[in-house]
This record gives C-alpha cells, sequence and structure tokens, in this order.
C-alpha cells in the first residue's frame, strides 16, 4: 500500500465531483455566452421570446456600436446608394451613418489609464516592496498596515475630496488623474503582492553581487528585479483587471474627455432603450480579452489571488 | 553579473549621479525607494481622508464653491445617526452582506472541497468557474438587467421554465421582494469563485500525514471531515468572509447598474445612499460624515473580526 492511498479519491468519488463541478462551471458560463451570441444578434432576434438560442449572425450589433446614425428620407436613400457591407446593414432601418461612435475613443481612454496606472503601481510597488523586504525601516508594520488600510474606504467616500481636489488643480477628468488615482488605488495591493514574492528570493544572490563590486542599486535592478519577473507579471495583471473594471471612480470624477468604457458601455441606446446587440457588443470587446488573459495566464493569476489574500 | 554590465552601466550613467548612487547608504535608499509610495497614499489617499473629516464639521455644498462655508460642530453625524431612512439602508446593506456571505460560504467551500478530489482537467474548469470575478462589475451588472427582463430575458426563461410559472410573472428587478435577492444572486455568481480559490487554498495545505494518522486511528470520513478538514480550512474560510464582507460593504458598481437602488429605494445600499446624497443632491458636508461613519464602521468590524481570526488561527 503506497503512502498516498489513504487520501486518493476513489474513481468513483472523482467522477461525481468531476460531474458536479462541471455542471456549475456550465451554468456559471450561461451569461457569458449570451452576452457574446446577443451581439451577433438582429435587435429583432434579440428580444424574441422564447430566447432564440439559434439564430441568423449579423454584425449590426458591431456596426451599431462603432457609428452614430439618422433616418434619411427615401428620396436621399435613392439617390445615395450604400457604397461599403456596413453602410447596407445600416439601410435596413432606412438610416444612413453619420460617423463614428465614441465607443473607440473610450476603449482606448481604457487602454491608456490602464496600462499607464498599472506601469506606475508596479514602477513604485516594486521600490517600495524591495525597502520593505530587505532593509529595517522604522515602523515598518505601522505603515505596512497603513498602506492596506487605505483600502478599506468606499470609493465614495474618497471620491468627495478627489473631486474638489482634482477640480482645483486642473485633473478632473483628465488621463493623468485617473492614472494617479488607479495607482493609488492598486498600489497597497502592489506592495504587499511584490513584497510576498520578493521575499522568496534569497538574500545570498544580492549579497554575492555586492561583493563583487555591484552597488546596492544594482543588484536591485541587475539581480532582484530578473528574479522577481513572475511575481511582477502577476501583480502586473491584477492591476491592469481592476483598473480595466473600475466603475464608480470613472463614473463620478471623469464625463468628456477621460471616460473609460465601463460607465459607457451601460449607456448605448438605440431606438425605444438599450440597444441589446450594440451593448453586447462592446460588452464582448471589453470582457473578451480578460477571459483570454485569465485562461492563458491561468498558473500565475490563481496563484496570485490566494497568495495575495492569505499572506495578509 | 560580469565586470562588462558595471562597465556599461557606469558608463551610461554621468560620473556624477554615478558616484552619488553608489554612495548612498541602505538607509537613504530605504526612503528613496518607500518615499514617493508614502507620497502618493498620503496626497491620493489620507489627505483626502483629513478633508472629509473636516468637510463633516461644515454645511459645505461641492456644487456652490462660493458660498461662505459654516461650522457646524456635530449637527451632520445628529442628523445621520438618528435618520430613519439611513437605517434602511443599512438593513438593505445588511441583508446584501449576511446573504451574499451564506451562499458564497456554502458553494465556494462546496466547490473546493469537489475541486480537490482531483478528477482530470480539474485546473481547466477551476480557470472557467474563475472567470465571472475577473470580469467588469458595471458592464455585467448592466447586461444582467437584460437577462432579468420579464419577458424576453434568459434567466426568467429559465426560472419559469423550472417552476413551470409564465415567464413574465415575475420580475426580479422591479418588484419589492425580489430585488433584493436579484443583487444577491448576482454578487453570489460573480464571486463565489473568489471564496473557492482561497478554500481550496486551505484545503490544499492540509498535509496527508494527518488524514493517514486519522486513518491508522480508524476515525470514520465524517469524522475526519468535521475534526480535519473543516477546522483546518476555517481560517482561510474566515479570511475569505472578511474580504468579502469589506468588499460588500462597499458596494456600488454592481448594484448601481443593476437596480440602481430601486425599486424606491429597497436596494440602495450605503454606498449608493452615498452617492446619491454626495452627487446628486450635492450635500458634502452631510455626506462627509456619513463617509466617516461608514469607514469607521467597516474598519471596526473589521479589527474585531481579525482578532477573531486570529485566536481561531492560535487554535
Amino acid at each position: 500500500m503506497s503512502a498516498h492511498s489513504v487520501n486518493e479519491p476513489s474513481g468513483r468519488q472523482k467522477w461525481i465531483a468531476g460531474t458536479l463541478v462541471i455542471a456549475y462551471a456550465l451554468i456559471t458560463m450561461i451569461p457569458l455566452v449570451w452576452i457574446v451570441a446577443t451581439g451577433f444578434k438582429s435587435p429583432a432576434d434579440a428580444i424574441s421570446y422564447p430566447p432564440k438560442v439559434v439564430f441568423e449572425p449579423t454584425l449590426e450589433g458591431y456596426v451599431n456600436l462603432f457609428t452614430t446614425r439618422t433616418r434619411q428620407t427615401e428620396d436621399y436613400l435613392a439617390a445615395n446608394p450604400p457604397q461599403t457591407w456596413y453602410e447596407e446593414i445600416v439601410r435596413q432601418y432606412d438610416m444612413v451613418i453619420v460617423g463614428p461612435s465614441r465607443y473607440g475613443e473610450r476603449f482606448l481612454n481604457s487602454i491608456i489609464i490602464g496600462f499607464g496606472s498599472t506601469f506606475l503601481s508596479i514602477f513604485l510597488g516594486v521600490l517600495a516592496a524591495y525597502a520593505f523586504s530587505r532593509f529595517r525601516i522604522p515602523l515598518k508594520d505601522d505603515l505596512l498596515f497603513f498602506i492596506l488600510s487605505t483600502r478599506m474606504m468606499p470609493p465614495i467616500a474618497v471620491a468627495i475630496p478627489i473631486f474638489l481636489m482634482y477640480r482645483q488643480l486642473g485633473l478632473s477628468d483628465t488621463h493623468l488623474g485617473m492614472i494617479l488615482l488607479y495607482t493609488a488605488v492598486n498600489i497597497s495591493l502592489a506592495v504587499w503582492l511584490l513584497k510576498g514574492f520578493i521575499d522568496e528570493i534569497p538574500r545570498e544572490y544580492e549579497e554575492a553581487a555586492l561583493i563583487d563590486g555591484y552597488t546596492r542599486f544594482q543588484a536591485f535592478y541587475k539581480v532582484v528585479l530578473p528574479q522577481a519577473t513572475t511575481g511582477i507579471v502577476a501583480t502586473a495583471i491584477f492591476c491592469l483587471i481592476f483598473s480595466w473594471n473600475e466603475y464608480a471612480f470613472a463614473v463620478l470624477l471623469t464625463s468628456g474627455t477621460a471616460q473609460t468604457a465601463p460607465p459607457f458601455i451601460p449607456t448605448i441606446i438605440g431606438v425605444g432603450g438599450q440597444d441589446w446587440p450594440a451593448v453586447a457588443a462592446g460588452a464582448t470587446l471589453f470582457l473578451l480579452p480578460v477571459m483570454i488573459f485569465t485562461v492563458a495566464l491561468r498558473k500565475h493569476l490563481l496563484r496570485g489571488i490566494t497568495f495575495g489574500a492569505v499572506r495578509k | 553579473m560580469t565586470d562588462t554590465a558595471i562597465d556599461k552601466i557606469a558608463q551610461r550613467t554621468p560620473t556624477r549621479v554615478a558616484r552619488k548612487v553608489r554612495g548612498l547608504s541602505d538607509r537613504a535608499i530605504a526612503w528613496l525607494f518607500v518615499g514617493p509610495t508614502i507620497f502618493l497614499l498620503l496626497a491620493i489617499n489620507i489627505f483626502p481622508l483629513i478633508w472629509t473629516v473636516y468637510l463633516s464639521f461644515t454645511n459645505f455644498r461641492a456644487n456652490r464653491p462660493n458660498r461662505e462655508v459654516e461650522w457646524v460642530g456635530l449637527r451632520n453625524y445628529e442628523r445621520i445617526l438618528t435618520d430613519s431612512d439611513i437605517w434602511l439602508n443599512m438593513q438593505a446593506t445588511a441583508h446584501f452582506l449576511f446573504w451574499t456571505i451564506v451562499f458564497q460560504v456554502l458553494i465556494g467551500f462546496a466547490l473546493a472541497y469537489l475541486i480537490n478530489k482531483k478528477f482530470r482537467g480539474n485546473d481547466l474548469w477551476t480557470t472557467i468557474i474563475v472567470l465571472p470575478m475577473m470580469l467588469s462589475p458595471a458592464v455585467v451588472g448592466n447586461f444582467w438587467t437584460f437577462l432579468y427582463q420579464p419577458q424576453i430575458g434568459l434567466f426568467n426563461y429559465i426560472i419559469a421554465f423550472f417552476i413551470g410559472a409564465d415567464p413574465s410573472s415575475f420580475e426580479m428587478i422591479g418588484s419589492v421582494t425580489l430585488a433584493p435577492w436579484s443583487i444577491v444572486i448576482v454578487d453570489t455568481w460573480m464571486w463565489t469563485p473568489f471564496v473557492m480559490l482561497i478554500c481550496l487554498a486551505g484545503l490544499r495545505s492540509i498535509p496527508d500525514y494527518i488524514y493517514e494518522a486519522a486513518e491508522i486511528d480508524r476515525a470514520s470520513k465524517w469524522r475526519q471531515f468535521w475534526t480535519i478538514t473543516v477546522p483546518m480550512v476555517l481560517p482561510f474560510l474566515m479570511l475569505a468572509v472578511l474580504f468579502r464582507g469589506i468588499e460588500n460593504f462597499k458596494m456600488f458598481d454592481l448594484v448601481v447598474q443593476l437596480t440602481g437602488g430601486g425599486p424606491g429605494s429597497i436596494t440602495e445600499l450605503a454606498s449608493i445612499n452615498l452617492k446619491r446624497e454626495a452627487f446628486e443632491k450635492w450635500r458634502t458636508g452631510y455626506s462627509s460624515a456619513y463617509a466617516i461613519i461608514l469607514f469607521v464602521t467597516v474598519f471596526g468590524l473589521a479589527s474585531i473580526y481579525v482578532k477573531a481570526l486570529n485566536k481561531v488561527k492560535e487554535r
């Protein structure tokens, strides 16, 4: 009898456990599958009863997502035949495309603010985490707790003074303002996660480098940084996902120029209420990168979630 | 790590700077590294917090910045603590907090327990289960309003199919009795995976030899579950509850998109109420006091809870 046989679940147990978990996974996926599917439905199919599982896919939702349209007279429509496939789609409703929608801009804002704040959080976070990991800092535990406790504030509570402060400084509705704000929110998690990862790197590596004539500074970025790459990547993904998904600050502090996609997508409306295929198309494009990221980098991510939580 | 690497850095760095960096003591480097983070947190977290405390004693209104600001002492706090509407918001928050935690703990632990049976392909299915918690709550919450539509919504259709009712006979978001549950369902759908992952970490931390010893003592599987598995996972589970508790006390984005606090103010959680006061009614002083009360409540409850958690860990 081998050492593991006691705890190794039997074949039947595994089969039951597997079936239940897969059943849960499939149910939990329904809303997500429905978002993707609705993006390819025509407005009529999207709101049909009973809900349509089989339908003829169309790109109408995506065309509506990226364009603004207006109704035109029959004479105008007859005089100007559609030039492209997307104009043809719009023509079914006696409409013409008058320009691009704001979705592209909002998406771009999400990318700029997401990557900008992630870069800044990691840059500052790695420095602070290294210092906390390696040096004797007075009141270290208090400082670490202080950094963590900043996460307990409800975003709306912080938003009031930030709103006033940004108005004074001219930072409201700017990319820079949002990047700084998201960095401030992310940095507590970044420092905690990165400190954990750097703690795991043996000090002997740096000490050897110091003896070889490296300065502390060189030892840090020539020896420690390359060792911490995995941890940095995992932390960066968390920061990016937070900034990407954030809604409360975005909806309160941005309106025109720096608005990100989450506050924008729910406001996509068509004739008589929300244009669900366009909303679903916008949501699909916005959520899909995160889903792909999650599946592709699952090893780092899942470890990071438990690691970050359990450490504290 | 060769000499050439150092040479390269030395060449690239201006000598004055290089000498400075080289000459920095560890202490100086420590402050240089920690300083920017502390500065950012002071500027964007602590300074605003202090400002909020100040505002909470005034009658300031952000939409009228030129009006004279009056010091009103504790009047804002008094008004909040005696306002019966606020207690309704607190009840809504408590209902949401309690039931999301109950469901997420039960389902999350069960899933972790099953996944820990290590059936084939378990890590792929774990990843799929985790997907909802990675997504934007506002965007997903908005789409759930579509799933909840009485006639055309998929959620209503599926539920109606199983209970044999008419899909348009009930309204999840529109009805006073069902709306509080509509937000519990979506939050549970989204965040059960988080509890699951933490529990899984707990289950995996239990060393095999404990079960082997129990097996030698002829303890039944049932007894092993209650005397080994549950107590060993409990600290992890409590941690997950702490995180979910703090997050759901602050809950804003998902619920604001789902119900907007309605119908009436049945699902108006504390944060949504706070947003109305601060950014729709522009009662800045009053809402600052409200924010402070919420913060103190979270902080206080979390501290008590952490103490209890540490006791469990010590056992």
